[in-house]
C-alpha cells in the first residue's frame, strides 16, 4: 500500500463452544462424525420441536466474556435472523441482535515489538448452521449434513481498530489462545470450530471517516487472513486510485487464484427481519452463574507467561514455546507442582522447561484442547531432580528417558535397576584416575609436557571404564590434580 | 338412528367404567370407532384415523393398572398435534402425509393416564381461520346445523365433542381457536393461561399466543383434562413451574362469593340473543351468591390490531421452515429460489399466504417499530388493563362471539371474519386463562343454535374459572339442552348432503391419510 491511504479493519470471529449437547437440542454437538448422527427434532426444525436453552452453553459464552474483559449483561435477549438456505432448518437462526450477551471488552496484541489494544463492540450467542455437501455419493444431487446445525457458537465482534494484516493475524492468535486457556473453544481453523470474517476498508491517511468496506469469507487460516487482506487492501487502493469506486459488497478468498471474488453486493443483502424469539424469554445471568464462570475461569495465558518470566525466570521464547497450548502449559504447571516448596518450584523451573522442549515436546500430540504426553509430570520432575541433585548424568539421562517411554516406570527405580547413578565419589573416581595413569605413562608424559589435549583421552578412558557414570565436573577436578602430579 | 344413544358417555364417566371393570377399554374404542365410521362422513370433523394403533392402546389398557386418570378415554387431537407415527397435516396440503417422529408432549400426558390418543381433528390451514373453511381438505359441519361452520381453527375438535364422536378433544387457541368453535358448537373449551401447558410438539402458528386447551361437554370433563395436560415441560422455555391443582377437586369446594367483572364498552355490535344468553348467564352467577361490577379493558378496542400484527409477524418466522427441503410436499422448480416460492406457492392455501405476507411485511427492516413494536407496547397496555380489572374483580363475564355460528360461505371477507374475535383476542394478547362455557341455546332463523359465555380470569386462576362454569353448566341444565342435538341423518337427508371427504370406512382411512397435492 502506498503511504497514502491507511487500512481500516475489523474482524468477525465465529468460536463453537465445547459443550456436550447443542444449544438448544439435546442431541450430541459433534460435527466430525457420519453425517446426520447427531440430530434431534430441534436440530432439523420438524414441526412443533421448540428450543430450549443449554446452560452449559451460556456459562462458556460468559467464560469468553470475562476472559475478554466484556461487560456481561445481566439480561440478552435471543432474536430470530430470516433467511432461506437448505443449512438453515427453521428458515432462521437463533442469534442476538441489538441485546448481546457480552458488550465491550478486548484483545492486547504484539506486532514488531508493538503493542496495541484492539477494542471488541459485542460477543453474542447463536447456533451454527448445517453443512452443505456438494460432490459427494451421487454427483448430480446436494447434500445436507445437519450434525453441525444447533452447535453453540459466540461470534466475536471487533471494532475496526486494526490497520494491517500482522495486526489482524496477531489479533486472531492472541484471541484463538484466549478462548482455548479459557476452555471455550479448541481453536481449530482447519474443521472450522474457529472461523473468521474480515472486514476491510481504506482511507487516506489522517481521513476521519471510514471508507466503504468489503466484507471477505473463506479465510480460514492464519495463512488466508494475511493474503486476503493484503490483496483487498491494495485492490481497493487500485480502484480508488484509477478513479472508481469501492463497492459494498461481499468477498471470497479464492486460494488458487490469489484473490478476492465479488460473492454478493449491497443490493442484495437480505432483510434479516430480526425479531426477538418468542420461544425464549430472556437470557438472565445471576450472580451465581457469573460466579461459577469467575471461579471456573483458568489463569489466561498473558498473566502465564509474566508470572513464568517473573518468578521462575523464563525467557521471553521459553514462556511462549511452553505456552502454546493449553495442555502444555497444564502439564509444566503440574510437573513443577512436584517440588517441595516455592523455592524449590524456581530452581527446578528452568531445568524442567529446558527437558520439556529438547526432550519431551517431540512426541507431544494434541486434540482439541486435550494434549496427550508421553510420560507423567511426576516421571519427569523426578528424572528433571535426579540431574539437578547429580545423582544421574545428563547423558545417562537420555537413556532412562528412553526407558521411560518404552517401558514406564520411575526414573529412581530405573536408575537403580540398571545401575546407572553417577559417582561423584572423589575417592571412587581417583582410584580408576589412577588405575589409568597408570596404564598409560607416555601420555601422562607427554601431557605433562604440554599436550594438553590428552585430557579427552583420559576422560574418555574413565567413562569407558565406569560406563559413562562419572560426574564429569568431579572427575575433571580429580584429573586435574592427578595430573598435575599431586596425588601421582 | 337415534343419535342420542349414539353419543359418547362423559370422560369422567368412560373412565369410571374402565376403572371398575364395568367396560374394557377395547369395548370403548370400538364403540368410537363404529361411530367415527358412520358419522364422521356428515360432519367432516376428523382428517383421519388409525384403528389398529387405537385399538392396540386400548388392550394395553385393558392389561394395566388402570390407574390412570384418563383411563380408556378416547382423546381426538387437532391435526397439529404430533403424534409419533402418525400423519400430522395441520390442514395443509403443504404436509400431507408426513408422519411426526415423536408425541407432543400432551399426548405424553394422555397415554401416561392411560388415555386413547386417537385420530386427527379437521382445522383450519396452520390454525389460522374462525370457521374451518380454510382446511385444504374439507369443511366441517356444526352438529347443530349441518350448514353452518363449527367455527374455527379447531373446528374439527369441536364439532367432535358437540357430536358426542369423543368425550374430549384437544385445540389449539392462538386468538379464540379453542374458545370460539367451542361456542359455536356448545360444548366447554378452555385456554389455558400462557405457559401452562407446553407447546412441544404443537406445531406453530403464534409462539407467544399458542396454547393447547380441551374440549368437553360439561366443566367437570374439561376439569379433568386440564389436570392431565398441565404441568411444567423444560423442553419448552415458556413454561410455567406452577403446580396444578385438582381442578375437579376446586368444583366441588368451591362455594365462595366472587366478584365478577361485567366487561362493558367494546365496541361490538351484540345480536340480541347474545345479550339475553349472557344476562340469563348473569342471572345464574348472581342467584349463586357472586356479585356484578361493570369493569372496561379501554385497550382491548385495539385488540384486534395488535393481534394481526403481532401473531402474523410470529407465522411468518414460525412457518419458514416449511421450505420442502427436508419434510413435507416439495415442489421441484428450476434453481433453490424457485423450488422454495413453487413448494410454498401451491402447498400454503390463501389465508396462510395473507398472513405470511402481513407478517413479512410487519418485521421489515424500517417498519419493524411501526408495527411490531409498537404493537407489543400497546400489549403491554392492554396487560395493565387487565391488571387494573382483577383490582376490581375475580373474573370478567363476557359473551365468547357477538353472533352464534354463521352459515358456511356466509363470510367471504377476511376482514369481518378476523373482527368477530374481538372477545377472545384480549385474553390471547395477555396470556391470561379464558374459557368458553354455553349459555344458551337460541331459536335462531328455525333451528337452536349454541351460544357461549367467556369467562376471564387472573394468571392460573383455572380452577376459578371451572367452578364458575360448573354453576352455569348446572344453573342453566345444559346437560339436558345437549342432548337435543339434530340426528345428523335425519338432517343430512332433510337438507340433500353429500359426505365429506367421500365415505368413511376403515377401508380407506390408511389411502385419505396420505392425501397429496
Amino acid at each position: 500500500m502506498s503511504s497514502a491511504f491507511e487500512a481500516v479493519i475489523g474482524l468477525e470471529v465465529h468460536a463453537q463452544l465445547l459443550t456436550t449437547t447443542k444449544l438448544f437440542c439435546p442431541a450430541e454437538a459433534r460435527f466430525t462424525d457420519v453425517p446426520n448422527t447427531h440430530i434431534g427434532p430441534v436440530t432439523l426444525g420438524l414441526p412443533g420441536a421448540l428450543p430450549a436453552v443449554n446452560e452449559a452453553a451460556i456459562r462458556l459464552a460468559v467464560m469468553a466474556g470475562l476472559a475478554l474483559g466484556c461487560d456481561v449483561q445481566r439480561e440478552s435477549i435471543f432474536a430470530r435472523k430470516h433467511y432461506f438456505y437448505p443449512d438453515l432448518p427453521k428458515g432462521y437462526q437463533i442469534s442476538q441482535f441489538d441485546r448481546p450477551l457480552n458488550v465491550g471488552g478486548y484483545v492486547d496484541i504484539e506486532v514488531a515489538g508493538k503493542r496495541k489494544r484492539v477494542t471488541l463492540e459485542r460477543i453474542h450467542v447463536e447456533e451454527d448452521a448445517a453443512k452443505n455437501l456438494h460432490g459427494v455419493g451421487s454427483a448430480s444431487l446436494s447434500h445436507i449434513d445437519f450434525n453441525r446445525a444447533g452447535i453453540p457458537l459466540i461470534e466475536i465482534v471487533s471494532n475496526p481498530d486494526m490497520a494491517s494484516s500482522e495486526e489482524a493475524e496477531a489479533y486472531l492468535r492472541s484471541l484463538r489462545e484466549i478462548l482455548m486457556f479459557a476452555g471455550v473453544n479448541d481453536g481449530n481453523l482447519e474443521e472450522g470450530s474457529f472461523r473468521c470474517d474480515a472486514n476491510v476498508s481504506i482511507r487516506p491517511v489522517g481521513s476521519k471517516t471510514l471508507g466503504t468496506r468489503t466484507e471477505l469469507k473463506n479465510i480460514n487460516s492464519f495463512r488466508f487472513v494475511r493474503k486476503a487482506i493484503d490483496y483487498e487492501i491494495a485492490r481497493q487502493e487500485s480502484v480508488i486510485v484509477s478513479g472508481g469506486q469501492v463497492v459494498q459488497e461481499t468477498r471470497s478468498w479464492n486460494e488458487n487464484e490469489q484473490k478476492t471474488v465479488a460473492m454478493r453486493s449491497k443490493e442484495f443483502a437480505h432483510d434479516y427481519r430480526y425479531f426477538p424469539d418468542p420461544d425464549l424469554p430472556p437470557l438472565v445471568i445471576d450472580e451465581t452463574l457469573l460466579e461459577h464462570a469467575r471461579v471456573a475461569l483458568p489463569e489466561l495465558p498473558e498473566a502465564l507467561r509474566t508470572r513464568w518470566k517473573s518468578v521462575y525466570g523464563l525467557s521471553d521464547y521459553d514462556a511462549g514455546v511452553l505456552s502454546a497450548h493449553p495442555g502444555l502449559a497444564r502439564f509444566f504447571e503440574s510437573t513443577l507442582a512436584h517440588a517441595a516448596d516455592e523455592a524449590a518450584r524456581a530452581d527446578a523451573a528452568k531445568p524442567v522447561a529446558n527437558y520439556l522442549q529438547s526432550e519431551v515436546l517431540r512426541e507431544v500430540s494434541y486434540d482439541g484442547l486435550s494434549a496427550q504426553f508421553p510420560v507423567t509430570p511426576k516421571a519427569l520432575f523426578e528424572l528433571v531432580s535426579l540431574v539437578m541433585s547429580g545423582e544421574l548424568s545428563s547423558k545417562l539421562a537420555k537413556q532412562v528417558y528412553a526407558e521411560l517411554l518404552a517401558r514406564g516406570g520411575s526414573p529412581k527405580a530405573i536408575v537403580a535397576a540398571q545401575g546407572l547413578s553417577q559417582i561423584s565419589d572423589r575417592g571412587e573416581l581417583l582410584a580408576v584416575v589412577q588405575d589409568i595413569l597408570t596404564a598409560n605413562p607416555d601420555k601422562v608424559a607427554a601431557y605433562r609436557q604440554g599436550k594438553l589435549g590428552l585430557k579427552g583421552f583420559f576422560v574418555g578412558q574413565v567413562m569407558q571404564r565406569t560406563a559413562g557414570r562419572a560426574n564429569p565436573q568431579a572427575l575433571g577436578e580429580v584429573l586435574d590434580a592427578a595430573l598435575a602430579g599431586d596425588s601421582a | 338412528m337415534n343419535a342420542a344413544s349414539t353419543q359418547a358417555m362423559s370422560a369422567v364417566g368412560v373412565r369410571d367404567a374402565v376403572v371398575s371393570g364395568r367396560r374394557s377399554a377395547q369395548s370403548v374404542v370400538e364403540e368410537t370407532l363404529s361411530r367415527l365410521s358412520s358419522l364422521n362422513g356428515i360432519y367432516g370433523a376428523l382428517l383421519g384415523w388409525d384403528r389398529e394403533v387405537a385399538l392396540a392402546q386400548a388392550a394395553a389398557v385393558d392389561r394395566g393398572p388402570k390407574t390412570g386418570r384418563l383411563c380408556g378415554v378416547p382423546v381426538l387431537m387437532k391435526d397439529n398435534i404430533c403424534v409419533r407415527g402418525q400423519e400430522v397435516s395441520c390442514g395443509s396440503r403443504l404436509l400431507a402425509g408426513w408422519r411426526s417422529p415423536y408425541d407432543a408432549h400432551v399426548v405424553e400426558r394422555l397415554r401416561a393416564e392411560g388415555a386413547i390418543v386417537l385420530g386427527r381433528a379437521n382445522m383450519d390451514e396452520f390454525a389460522m381461520g374462525s370457521s374451518n373453511e380454510n382446511s385444504a381438505y374439507h369443511v366441517v359441519r356444526n352438529p347443530w346445523d349441518l350448514t353452518r361452520v363449527p367455527g374455527g381453527s379447531s373446528g374439527g375438535s369441536a364439532a367432535a365433542v358437540a357430536a358426542g364422536l369423543v368425550p374430549l378433544a384437544l385445540g389449539s387457541d392462538t386468538g379464540g381457536s379453542v374458545r370460539q368453535p367451542g361456542a359455536f358448537c356448545g360444548v366447554t373449551a378452555v385456554k389455558p393461561t400462557y405457559g401452562r401447558v407446553s407447546r412441544y410438539g404443537l406445531v406453530a402458528f403464534a409462539s407467544s399466543l399458542d396454547q393447547i386447551g380441551p374440549f368437553a361437554a360439561s366443566p367437570a370433563d374439561a376439569a379433568l383434562a386440564l389436570e392431565v395436560l398441565a404441568g411444567h415441560d423444560g423442553r419448552d422455555a415458556t413454561s410455567r413451574r406452577a403446580p396444578v391443582p385438582r381442578y375437579g377437586g376446586e368444583i366441588a369446594s368451591s362455594q365462595q362469593p366472587l366478584t365478577i367483572g361485567r366487561l362493558v364498552g367494546l365496541p361490538a355490535a351484540l345480536d340480541p340473543a347474545v345479550v339475553s344468553g349472557l344476562q340469563e348467564a348473569e342471572r345464574v352467577l348472581a342467584e349463586a351468591g357472586h356479585r356484578f361490577v361493570d369493569i372496561q379493558l379501554p385497550c382491548a378496542e385495539h385488540a384486534v390490531a395488535i393481534y394481526y400484527i403481532v401473531a402474523s409477524a410470529e407465522a411468518s418466522s414460525n412457518l419458514s421452515r416449511f421450505d420442502g427441503v427436508r419434510y413435507g410436499v416439495c415442489v421441484e422448480g428450476e434453481s433453490l429460489v424457485d423450488t422454495y416460492a413453487q413448494t410454498r406457492g401451491q402447498g400454503f392455501g390463501a389465508e396462510v399466504k395473507r398472513r405470511i405476507m402481513l407478517g413479512t411485511f410487519a418485521l421489515a427492516s424500517g417498519y419493524y417499530d411501526a408495527y411490531y413494536a409498537k404493537a407489543q407496547k400497546v400489549r403491554t397496555l392492554l396487560c395493565q388493563d387487565f391488571a387494573r380489572a382483577f383490582s376490581q374483580c375475580d373474573a370478567i363475564l363476557s359473551p365468547t362471539t357477538p353472533t352464534p355460528a354463521f352459515r358456511l360461505g356466509e363470510v367471504a371477507d377476511p376482514l369481518s371474519m378476523y373482527l368477530a374475535d374481538i372477545f377472545t383476542l384480549p385474553a390471547s394478547l395477555a396470556g391470561l386463562p379464558a374459557l368458553s362455557v354455553p349459555c344458551a341455546f337460541a331459536d335462531w332463523e328455525g333451528v337452536k343454535l349454541p351460544l357461549g359465555a367467556q369467562l376471564i380470569g387472573p394468571s392460573l386462576t383455572e380452577g376459578r374459572l371451572f367452578a364458575l362454569a360448573d354453576t352455569l353448566y348446572r344453573g342453566l341444565d345444559i346437560a339436558s339442552q345437549q342432548l337435543q342435538l339434530p340426528d345428523p341423518v335425519e338432517a343430512t337427508a332433510r337438507l340433500g348432503l353429500k359426505p365429506l371427504g367421500g365415505e368413511w370406512s376403515d377401508a380407506r382411512i390408511a389411502e385419505k391419510g396420505g392425501a397429496h397435492v
